[in-house]
């Protein structure tokens, strides 16, 4: 934790993602996966983001990223906007990631080696082979590799291990922010412990800013600093991790943490939790409104006729929610 | 007698690379009306055993030996004509993926109206009310429209409600669930849970719930069984496991679940990888992974000890910790901590 902890890092501002859908006989519909998400994640934080399938919330990493061009909005970095080419390429020195599943963003005809010196090489970030290798070894021993697996190729690893080699290349061009999406989700609970657990001793050691995007809750909880709620692609709420289990105040945060299960019977046999009806829409046909009015006990015609502001509530707790001052 | 005694199975599946023992020696028994959980990592042998009792498995797999009785007929080697009238009819089962366990050419009418015809003796009339039934049973809104529609047509959450109305069209004395809401939101897991729990009040019958999710076995389970490398570490009430645990794996799979109290500390990780299980260490196969290993472990197995009447651990720690069942005497062993 470093002292700077406030000065933000990274700001997004009315983040727009919309994707053409073909609808057949050349007609395309929008599907607004990221429909105006603003947040900020200030320096040496990490910033959780939730929601359920669907929500947007892989979309607002990747378009961060620029991975996909943003319909609108902007990407400040540093403090600086993030508009051309050029500042992109340099921004992607800076800003990496980690994806879920292991098992397919490895290149299985990489070496080890191969797969985490590829960043050195698109960035020219070394002067000899010996340097890159040297830099290779460096990282490996960072996540906990040894160099005798450096020419080893990713189908000799368990999936933890995998994990690991992304891990490493997300580090190789020494970023300072790293947009984790879902990165211990496809591990086995004891597996999944070790890694989160390098993702902290990393983060104190290297003083990276993390977008650690997750849909298991406690994992979330026990990783974040601040936690974000997505719902078809609007961001509902978003708070200090702690304020946000203990006084969730947007229906949607409320439902989705009491929809947890608890590894504790006499906890788990006393939980009320609050039943949502239906599926979340599809997000081609969005509601109009409020995204979560189809499925709100609370909702009124208010809901459906326009969409909330997302506002400051109290000190660093946003929500957008019309009848927040009600429902509490 | 119980619903299912389920003694000394053994799987094991015929790979070129060797014999790989998947489910090596597991006993338990299911009484009617009773939720068992069966908890573990890939690779544990959990989804195994239930293949196992269905009868189901690939076909490199094999039951190598042990019994299973249900309601004391035994089914290991009875045949596929006896298969035929236990599977769907006494023991259902329902996968993880809800998306690939139906027929995407069938109507969900057809389907469930097929297995409802072949275990049963209903007429297709029959069969369509009977369908309709169990669809309003899982609350899809609107059955006899729903009756016509095609699996795509239904989301993730009410494609898994159909396969367990499906699964219990023919009121099964056991319902096996594989993992059945790992595919699903939490929200949705929330209700699928909900409904499994008001069905099982509702029709009485025995559920074996296999999950990797701890959340899911508090909030589900009377008893609780632990599997790592094939076999069970540890068995018993759902209370007993989760507050008393005696297996060192159980203790560290505990330590190692995140929650709202190691925010911002470090959680105690089980140290190392899974086992392989086609080099089967000699003694405990959690020993080398174990903190607390002691020489013994490394050497021999250790068999199940009855640490009360509602639980079972095989773990050489209880003979260190004074729970003895009288043949171990530690010493003799020189099985001292190192």
């Amino acid at each position: 934790m470093s002292e700077n902890k406030n000065q933000p890092l990274l700001e997004v501002k009315d983040l727009k993602q919309h994707f053409n859908i073909n609808m057949g006989m050349f007609k395309t519909k929008p599907l607004k996966a990221v429909d105006g998400v603003s947040f900020t994640i200030n320096k040496g934080e990490t910033l959780g983001l939730v929601g359920e399938s669907g929500c947007g919330k892989t979309t607002v990493g990747r378009t961060i990223l620029h991975l996909y061009k943003p319909t609108s909005g902007e990407v400040w970095y540093n403090g600086k906007l993030l508009k051309t080419k050029e500042d992109i390429h340099e921004f992607r020195k800076h800003a990496t990631m980690v994806f879920q599943d292991p098992y397919s963003s490895l290149n299985p005809r990489m070496t080890v080696a191969d797969i985490i010196g590829e960043p050195l090489d698109v960035h020219k970030l070394y002067s000899s082979q010996a340097e890159r290798r040297e830099r290779i070894l460096e990282l490996m021993s960072h996540v906990g590799l040894n160099s005798e697996h450096a020419s080893r190729y990713a189908h000799e690893f368990s999936g933890g291990q995998r994990q690991r080699i992304g891990i490493a290349r997300a580090l190789a061009v020494n970023p300072d922010f790293i947009v984790c999406d879902e990165p211990v989700s496809a591990l086995d609970v004891s597996i999944q412990a070790q890694v989160i657990n390098m993702f902290d001793e990393l983060q104190d050691k290297l003083g990276l800013t993390y977008l650690f995007i997750a849909h298991d809750l406690l994992v979330v909880r026990h990783i974040s600093d601040r936690i974000a709620v997505m719902y078809l692609g609007k961001m509902v709420e978003l708070a200090d991790a702690a304020e946000i289990y203990d006084h969730p105040l947007h229906p949607y945060s409320k439902s989705l943490l009491s929809a947890v299960p608890v590894p504790d019977p006499k906890i788990a046999r006393a939980n009320q939790r609050i039943m949502l009806q239906g599926d979340i829409p599809s997000p081609l046909n969005a509601p109009s409104g409020c995204p979560f009015r189809t499925r709100c006990p609370y909702a009124t015609e208010q809901c459906a006729a326009e969409m909330p502001e997302f506002k400051e509530v109290s000190a660093g707790h946003f929500v957008a929610c019309h009848r927040v001052g009600e429902v509490n | 007698m119980s619903l299912l005694e389920v003694k000394d199975l053994r799987t094991s599946f015929f790979t070129d690379a060797g014999e790989v023992r998947a489910v090596n020696g597991v006993s338990f028994n299911l009484d009617h009306g009773k939720v068992l959980g069966i908890v573990g990592e890939s690779g544990s042998g959990k989804s195994v055993t239930a293949y196992s009792i269905m009868q189901i498995l690939a076909s490199t797999g094999k039951i190598v030996g042990g019994s299973i009785k249900l309601d004391g007929q035994e089914l290991v080697g009875a045949g596929e004509q006896v298969m035929k009238t236990v599977r769907g009819n006494k023991v259902s089962i329902i996968f993880q993926d809800p998306m690939t366990s139906l027929n995407p050419v069938y109507t969900i009418g057809h389907q469930l109206m097929e297995a409802i015809t072949l275990h049963t003796n209903r007429n297709k009339q029959q069969a369509k009310e009977r369908a309709i039934e169990m669809l309003r049973l899982v609350n899809i809104n609107e059955p006899e429209k729903r009756m016509k529609q095609y699996p795509f047509e239904f989301s993730g959450g009410m494609r898994q409600r159909i396969m367990i109305a499906m699964a219990l069209a023919c009121e099964p004395d056991i319902l096996i669930a594989d993992e059945p809401t790992t595919a699903l939101d939490v929200t949705i897991q929330a209700q699928i849970l909900e409904l499994m729990k008001s069905l099982q009040d509702e029709l009485g019958m025995a559920i074996i719930m296999i999950t990797h999710d701890l959340g899911v076995v508090a909030q589900m389970c009377d008893e609780v069984i632990v599997m790592y490398a094939g076999s069970i570490c540890e068995q018993g009430t759902a209370d007993e496991i989760f507050y008393n645990p005696r297996h060192e794996y159980t203790k560290g799979l505990m330590r190692s679940i995140p929650s709202t109290a190691t925010a911002g500390k470090k959680l105690q990780p089980i140290t190392g990888t899974p086992i392989d299980l086609l080099n089967m260490p000699k003694g405990c196969p959690f020993a080398p992974r174990c903190d607390a290993a002691m020489k013994i472990c490394l050497r021999e197995r250790c068999e199940r000890m009855v640490i009360n009447e509602e639980h079972q651990a095989a773990c050489w720690m209880n003979v260190k910790l004074g729970v003895e069942d009288g043949s171990i005497v530690l010493d003799e062993k020189g099985g001292d901590a190192e």
